[in-house]
């Protein structure tokens, strides 16, 4: 019969135990760190919550890559999105005068802000690299307000954790966590390559967080919400994403 | 192995979403490819020239692709180690000085082409065409998939930009790892036959195990 002997099926039998509660102590490290995203259950939790853990840890300092005019992307690609409606053209014939942005939720002073007074921040431009899921990409300069200056303004609690933020259009919502949401580079744009932001490409606002896929980055924004909890959004998975089959974290 | 089909099957199924190539940082339906696969893809912004646009299949996809990657990379990690440690990597695949001589190297190959039978002792050790393969394999070509891999990532691309830049940019990356998984591809492809060839239940039980059944019946 086999030779495989007991000594062998001891150390193998130990091995998987230290293995299996190697995995259970790293679980629960991870969990007090805020290291599990909210799609972090079901069977491709394991591998989101290593992704997302491994890149907070990697990425807790670090910026997007930038890139000089000269490699400006001559032809970038809009992408698709479904058909905006009547209510969006007549905003847009309007030159989205009447057009706000709503910040509320964990924030001392809820407000609401035109474009104008969004441009009254002071701006900040990037020249970084967009690439969609799909796999196609482009260069563009965005230009706009940084996220955090905005935060400033309503002044966030500090129990805040996310910043929900959601789209003209209906179902379209994404969160990011305050990682990203205060990073230097995340933008409420209204301008690109040197002009207005284009409709195709989210105009008249659109949130730009370039350390992840062109998705988290929803166009026609309309309003935010920071939260400490993700539960009460949807179906608690974070975003719109998780609930169409698709990662709520995006930086891979 | 397991690990190697799901990234395989879902790693096809994320090239459906966009069955173009391109060199360099950027490229998209817009620009020219620099080789295009001749499908339908399941975005019908993508012009295949195809009237039929494929269902979509990148969300799960992609989910399961990194989670095997996951899995591929640490059970590599832990067998590289375990091979270091206990000498496996020197003793078994670090080829013999005499074995890399050109008449060496062709009589193995001139013995594999005749269909000629290893002897008992040979059948015990890799020849040294396997051995340099498997060095290939485990220090070339999966150490290359897994950059390429990282680099397509805007995190990891934000951490270390000159891992991205050594590759020429972000779409060359997916196009190297793209050209990386039809090596790895062949290498499973033709182990898996040499198996079948070889004798498949004695060298399964011997590869799952690692004991050569010869004396057991």
């Amino acid at each position: 019969m086999s030779k495989i002997s007991r000594r062998t099926l001891i150390t193998t039998g130990l091995g998987i135990t230290a293995g299996a509660s190697g995995l259970a102590a790293a679980a629960s490290l991870a969990q007090r760190y805020g290291l599990i995203p909210p799609d972090g259950s079901g069977i491709y939790g394991p591998g989101e919550t290593l992704t997302y853990a491994a890149q907070r840890i990697l990425t807790s300092h670090s910026m997007a890559r930038e890139f000089p005019r000269s490699q400006l992307s001559e032809k970038p690609f809009a992408n698709e999105v479904a058909p905006l409606g009547d209510e969006f053209k007549r905003r847009q014939e309007d030159g989205f005068s009447d057009w706000r942005l709503a910040v509320d939720g964990m924030v001392a002073k809820p407000a609401l802000f035109s474009i104008e007074e969004i441009k009254n921040f002071p701006s900040s431009s990037q020249i970084t690299h967009l690439a969609c899921e799909e796999g196609w990409s482009y260069i563009a300069e965005w230009i706009g307000a940084p996220l955090s200056h905005l935060l400033d303004a309503v002044g966030t609690l500090p129990r805040a954790r996310y910043v929900v933020y959601r789209s003209f259009q209906r179902g379209w919502w994404e969160s990011i966590d305050m990682a990203d949401a205060l990073h230097p580079q995340t933008l409420v744009t209204y301008g690109m390559n040197g002009g207005e932001l284009p409709v195709g490409f989210g105009g008249p606002l659109r949130l730009r967080v370039p350390r992840q896929l062109g998705y988290k980055s929803v166009k026609y924004i309309v309003r935010l919400t920071v939260t400490d909890n993700l539960k009460g959004f949807g179906k608690g998975l974070g975003s719109s994403s998780p609930e169409a089959g698709y990662a709520w974290y995006a930086g891979i | 192995m397991l690990a190697f089909l799901a990234l395989l099957v879902t790693g096809i199924e994320i090239i459906i979403s966009h069955p173009r190539f391109y060199w360099g940082e950027t490229g998209n339906a817009l620009t020219e490819p620099l080789f295009k696969i001749p499908i339908p893809a399941s975005r019908a912004t993508v012009p295949t020239g195809y009237g039929y646009v494929m269902p979509d299949q990148n969300g799960w996809s992609r989910y399961l692709h990194f989670q095997a990657a996951w899995a591929a990379v640490l059970t590599g990690l832990l067998y590289v180690i375990y091979g270091l440690v206990t000498g496996h990597l020197r003793k078994n695949l670090l080829p013999r000085g005499a074995d890399l001589s050109w008449r060496a190297l062709t009589k193995v190959i001139a013995g594999h082409l005749r269909f000629k039978r290893p002897s008992a002792s040979e059948a015990r050790s890799y020849n040294v065409v396997q051995r340099l393969t498997y060095l290939l394999v485990i220090f070339v070509l999966f150490p290359l998939i897994v950059w390429t891999g990282l680099a397509m990532s805007p995190g990891f691309a934000s951490a270390f930009p000159g891992a991205v830049s050594a590759l020429g940019g972000q779409q060359s990356a997916r196009t190297i790892h793209f050209l990386d998984t039809i090596l790895l591809t062949l290498f499973l492809v033709v182990h898996v036959g040499v198996i079948f060839l070889a004798g498949f239940t004695t060298r399964m039980r011997a590869m799952i195990t690692g004991r050569l059944g010869t004396e057991m019946e």
